[in-house]
């Protein structure tokens, strides 16, 4: 390497080095506790992420490797930075109020959301399976503390406790199949591994373990059943806005390593995994949308909910081809702004300790807060798929991409759960518009949440008016990725 | 135009919903159903004067996938101008009924402001019902028709102090979610096989799903068939048809106007509207025809009997309405359906008359519904009086038999009758007499408890019963109209000879004169002519000229396959079939005369001599509580199951003797009961890994 080659090197990773850089600055600020601290670290933090999706847009306009072909900046990985960028900002957005609720103010809690960012981004970049691995490890890490930030909060540390348990079983699987194909390939770069691997059996065996091994580690992250236990006990104990950093920015980094592998460039690799990831998406859409009936936790039920919208992500992979890639990356766009949308509704019903996440909590909210509650009915809607949503949209096109695959069976099996679904998005919207409540929920809408319910509101609805362009956007970024 | 009417009840939705706080709640009413009105006007004008050339209106490019393209467009043909004018109409006039009947609503305390919201769901709903008839393309269809859902939900729920109106709402939703599980699939179903969403191209494509095979659920199936049958499941669940049925009666818990404008006119006869719009798919689906008839029919029977015994009014015009709807389904089953329409026209005057003369009596009344509380009120009350004779007039189909003058109900009703016989249907037509009876029986109870013999019930509601506001009797004096003229006037349009219908509808016309000399269409006077002489010979030996339906699927409204001669053979129809409606609505009130003018102790001795068959219709042959066991308990079941054992119980009872002991930290480390054991999720996590294992070294990689 040059110097050339690694001043280029350093350009592509911008992105990166700015969201490090400033945990790195937050982290020192945050050792200097001062009143205010947290909205300095809110406000720099932010600023960061500007930068960054600045410097991400620029260097869009020229794709390229860096780094010896382990990194890469592509229409894909952009689009998949810019989601992580939006959810990370809506997550900081909703995130003061609830620390100060929960009494938990802490400068590293920003530290730790930009860590996982970078670490997200890296995933998103990598192309090379050690790199994805570091960046996956990273975004990891830096959410196991944050999942156990209410230190005071049982329910929080021992969430935190399971997860890192959990977390680290599903690493070392990962890294297991990982090491499998190196042994089979003899490197760890995803193209030089694609070519390596066109003259190996698929019947291999030893492909097939790896090819196991690779997919559990990563649909772990999913929360795809049979390894979806973890998420209605994490996201019940973790703080509100990281179950929203989780359910949206940690979905969208595996989503989007699971499809650069499993649909560019490892894409041989199809035959092994199709029929199982088949049985594993339907029970995953099926398990989720079950369970979900029957919680009384709004967290644990959104937890379900989230379960079984990775089912319907699994069904877009399944579709394949660039509709189904485009199909995915919309869905999760409109996932991340109502999900998120929604959380800032229940940051703003926390009363602290834990109070206020029961879904009773949500009864008269239509009279009390008919501003918020309008929106958290949009969400809701949008959750449920219900048009004129973005939601509908989502789900629309990852069924017109299994439609168009030739999946009628699969997509019918969508529908039909789905249905089912819808069927606890409304019992909470029942709960806000015909319950009384002696008690109603006060509070004032900050000025930061605010922001965060407007740009999110704004988000379902426009991609539930306008979905074509959206889906403009994210085909051409699939287009991109499949080079 | 088209597209102002459209929109207009949104514009008057929006700034009357989040406008009222700004220019206060009388304005903000007005404004909404100032827009309605404006609505109603354009409507109008773009019925009277529609040519039959459909028109396609795109207001914005609007979904591009793949092969999937389709702009957000407005289809204007006969069909859509039809609906138009009976959705602003009746919802134009309804939002005018509420300003009386929602003043003072004792639902709500002194000072809640609850009316502009009730209006802008109104109007929401009524531009989201525009969007579904308007619709070019079954994705904006569908949208309307989630719209309208989700507009009915909230309005069925509008006294969400009542735990019964909450629970009314949320079934209306999760029972419309069944039937828009099978037009979600139908519309994926045409999308899979035409490639297309829009009506121009699925309906060209009609001919050939007829003859293209489907393998569906591991069985073959014709698609036409198929696909017809899917989308009518979705109709099920909107039209409120046998099976589907159950939400109508509860969603009476919402306010009258509501029911009157959603339950009666409109949204629920989106049903039959869809299947009208589909005709050109539907005549190439023979046995989904078939099923639509014997379901239409099956559901206008059981609705009367079950209308025969409630004594709620408002339970009584719903079941009434479910059954007509039954009539119309039957209409379209049998490939009539511009009688299908020709009905949905005069069931929305007569029904919409109805259920607002009945929120007049139950707004008289201090808001008593029960029929058992009524009587006497002729006199207290007359202009509701004289309002809702007519509708009952309408409804049970008064008129001069052999000829074209009656109430509208007259001629429409007997129009789907004859079509039951000349369709071939004797399961559908001798349903429907039947069903005539005992419409013609519930229909005269209701008026003769409300308002004829001794008053019953509270003494001081009684003395203090007052007739209703001039803003509730406009629109029951305008409904009354049309209840009257609506069927006369557009007989001939709906009902007439070939060559009216087609000119109405914008179909093209052969003639087919015995001569077999033919017309514009050439390649179709082939088939017209056998047509015509199967047994017609006599009306072109009277010298008149003798038209034949010569469409192409997809051209003008409706579209009539080449061998649809339903229309011609209803009007041969031997005259027993023409009069016996006729018989069955006299029969019916000589019945309810006989048992509550002349002899009012009657009907309680009966309904205790026959108990079992009593109890079955009043308890409306139990569905509700079946579906309870078979469908709401399970689900629920799988439910907790999947939580409670599923993440804890089956594998904590099995592996909890062995690892509690072995290690009981872990124990410790558990915290609540429900949340499960770390070692339960990673042996779920192994097992899984087990299960890829194997299924991917054995079945993935053997390819």
């Amino acid at each position: 390497m040059d110097l050339t080659q690694i001043t280029s090197s350093v350009l592509a990773s911008g992105p990166e080095i700015i969201i490090i850089l400033g945990a790195c600055v937050a982290l020192m600020l945050s050792l200097v506790p001062r009143p205010g601290q947290g909205a300095l670290l809110a406000g720099l933090s932010l600023v960061m992420i500007a930068l960054a999706a600045a410097m991400s847009l620029t260097l869009a306009q020229n794709p390229q490797t860096a780094y010896g072909g382990m990194f890469v900046n592509d229409g894909f990985s952009t689009f998949f930075k810019m989601l992580l960028y939006l959810g990370t900002a809506l997550t900081i957005l909703i995130s003061d109020r609830y620390l100060g609720t929960e009494d938990a103010a802490k400068g590293e809690y920003y530290v730790l959301l930009l860590f996982a960012l970078s670490g997200a981004m890296i995933m998103v970049s990598g192309k090379d399976l050690l790199i994805i691995y570091v960046g996956l490890e990273l975004q990891a890490l830096s959410i196991y503390v944050l999942v156990g930030f209410l230190t005071t909060n049982t329910r929080s540390n021992e969430a935190a406790l399971k997860y890192v348990i959990l977390g680290a079983f599903s690493s070392g699987l990962l890294l297991f199949g990982l090491s499998l194909l190196y042994g089979l390939t003899g490197t760890t770069q995803l193209e030089a591994m694609g070519e390596a691997l066109d003259s190996v059996e698929t019947s291999s065996p030893l492909l097939a373990l790896a090819t196991v091994f690779l997919i559990v580690g990563l649909l772990f992250k999913v929360g795809a059943v049979p390894f979806h236990m973890w998420v209605p006990d994490i996201y019940e104990g973790a703080p509100s806005p990281v179950t929203g950093f989780m359910s949206t920015v940690g979905k969208v980094a595996a989503v989007a390593v699971i499809l650069r592998l499993l649909i560019q460039d490892l894409a041989m690799l199809d035959p092994i995994w199709r029929g199982s990831v088949e049985a594993v998406a339907v029970l995953t859409l099926a398990a989720g949308s079950f369970a979900a009936l029957v919680q009384t936790n709004i967290k644990r039920m959104l937890a379900y909910s989230s379960i079984a919208h990775g089912g319907f992500l699994l069904l877009g992979l399944l579709a394949g081809g660039s509709e189904g890639l485009a199909s995915v990356m919309l869905y999760l766009l409109i996932f991340t702004v109502t999900n998120l949308g929604l959380f800032a509704v229940i940051v703003l019903l926390n009363r602290g300790a834990g109070q206020g996440e029961n879904i009773q909590d949500f009864s008269g909210l239509a009279k009390s807060q008919p501003g918020v509650a309008l929106m958290a009915l949009v969400f809701l809607l949008s959750l449920a798929g219900i048009p004129p949503t973005g939601g509908f949209f989502a789900k629309f096109y990852v069924l017109v991409a299994l439609v168009d695959a030739g999946f009628v069976l699969l997509a019918v099996f969508a529908v039909l759960l789905s249905a089912i679904a819808a069927w606890f998005y409304l019992r909470v919207i029942m709960l806000m518009y015909m319950e009384q409540n002696d008690q109603p929920a006060v509070f004032q809408v900050s000025p930061a949440i605010g922001w965060a319910l407007i740009v999110t509101f704004t988000g379902t609805v426009l991609t539930g008016v306008l979905p074509a362009w959206f889906l403009g956007v994210s085909k051409a970024a699939a287009t991109a990725g499949l080079g | 135009m088209e597209t102002i009417l459209l929109f207009a009840p949104l514009v008057g939705a929006i700034l009357c919903g989040f406008g009222y706080k700004y220019i206060g709640e009388k304005a903000a009413m007005w404004t909404a159903t100032g827009m309605l009105f404006l609505s109603a006007f354009l409507s109008w004008i773009s019925f009277v004067t529609f040519d039959g050339v459909t028109q396609h209106i795109e207001v914005l490019r609007w979904i591009e996938s793949g092969s999937l393209s389709t702009s957000w467009g407005i289809r204007l043909d006969r069909l859509t101008t039809i609906m138009l004018i009976v959705i602003t109409t009746v919802s134009s006039l309804v939002h005018l009924y509420s300003f009386g009947y929602m003043d003072k609503d004792p639902q709500w305390k002194e000072g809640e402001s609850y009316k502009p919201r009730f209006f802008a769901y109104l109007s929401f709903f009524t531009f989201a019902m525009l969007m579904l008839v308007t619709s070019d393309n079954l994705v904006q269809m569908f949208f309307g028709w989630e719209g309208v859902g989700v507009a009915s939900y909230l309005l069925i729920g509008f006294y969400y102090r009542k735990p019964t109106a909450n629970a009314a709402a949320i079934k209306a939703f999760v029972v419309n979610r069944v039937g828009d599980f099978g037009f979600a699939l139908g519309i994926f179903g045409l999308f899979f096989l035409t490639d297309s969403i829009n009506f121009n191209d699925v309906f060209a494509a009609a001919p050939k799903l007829a003859e293209t095979q489907l393998t569906f659920l591991w069985t073959e199936w014709n698609a036409a068939n198929l696909l017809a049958f899917l989308l009518f499941v979705g109709a099920m669940g909107k039209s409120a048809q046998l099976f589907l049925h159950t939400w109508l009666p509860d969603a009476m818990e919402g306010p009258t106007p509501v029911s009157a404008l959603i339950h009666a006119a409109t949204m629920v006869t989106a049903g039959v509207f869809l299947v009208c719009r589909m005709s050109p798919l539907m005549e190439f689906a023979p046995e989904a025809m078939a099923f639509v008839t014997v379901v239409g029919a099956s559901t206008a029977f059981f609705a009367a009997t079950v209308g025969l015994v409630q004594t709620d009014i408002k339970r009584v015009i719903a079941y009434s309405t479910c059954s007509q709807l039954g009539y119309m389904f039957v209409a379209a089953g049998v490939g009539m359906y511009s009688a299908a329409m020709f009905h949905l026209l005069t069931h929305a005057f007569f029904k919409a008359l109805l259920f607002l003369g009945a929120g007049s009596v139950i707004n008289a009344m201090h808001h008593e519904q029960e029929m058992t509380e009524y009587g006497g009120l002729r006199k207290k009350i007359p202009f509701t009086y004289w309002s809702m004779m007519i509708g009952t007039l309408a409804i049970t189909g008064v008129g001069i038999p052999l000829t074209h003058i009656g109430f509208a109900g007259f001629l429409s009703k007997d129009a789907i009758i004859e079509s039951a016989y000349a369709g071939g249907s004797g399961y559908g037509f001798w349903l429907l007499v039947v069903a005539a009876a005992m419409t013609s029986f519930y229909s005269w109870r209701l008026m003769f408890l409300t308002f004829f013999g001794k008053a019953r019930g509270d003494k001081h509601t009684h003395d203090h019963a007052h007739e209703s506001p001039i803003t509730m009797l406009i629109p029951l004096g305008v409904l009354s109209v049309g209840a009257v003229l609506a069927g006369m006037l557009w007989y001939g349009s709906f009902f007439g000879h070939a060559d009216q219908v087609g000119k109405f509808y914008g179909i093209p016309v052969a003639e087919a004169s015995a001569h077999g000399e033919t017309s514009d269409h050439g390649e179709d006077a082939g088939h017209g002519e056998p047509a015509a002489d199967d047994g017609h010979g006599e009306a072109t030996a009277e010298g008149e000229h003798h038209y034949v339906f010569a469409g192409k699927p997809g051209e003008g409204g409706l579209y009539f396959g080449k061998d649809n001669t339903v229309l011609d053979d209803a009007h041969a129809a031997p005259v027993w079939v023409k009069v016996s409606p006729f018989i069955a609505m006299l029969g019916g009130l000589l019945m309810a005369i006989w048992f509550y003018i002349i002899n009012p102790s009657l009907p309680g001795r009966l309904a205790t001599a026959q108990k079992p068959l009593y109890l079955f219709f009043k308890n409306k042959w139990y569905f509700d509580e079946l579906y309870n066991v078979i469908f709401v308990k399970p689900a629920l079941a799988i439910g907790r199951f999947l939580w409670k054992r599923g993440d804890g119980g089956t594998i904590d009872g099995f592996l909890n003797g062995v690892a509690m002991g072995v290690v009981p930290f872990f124990t410790r480390l558990a915290g609540r009961a429900q949340t499960g054991f770390i070692f339960t999720y990673a042996f779920w996590m192994v097992l899984g890994i087990a299960a890829l294992v194997t299924w991917m070294s054995i079945g993935g990689g053997a390819h």
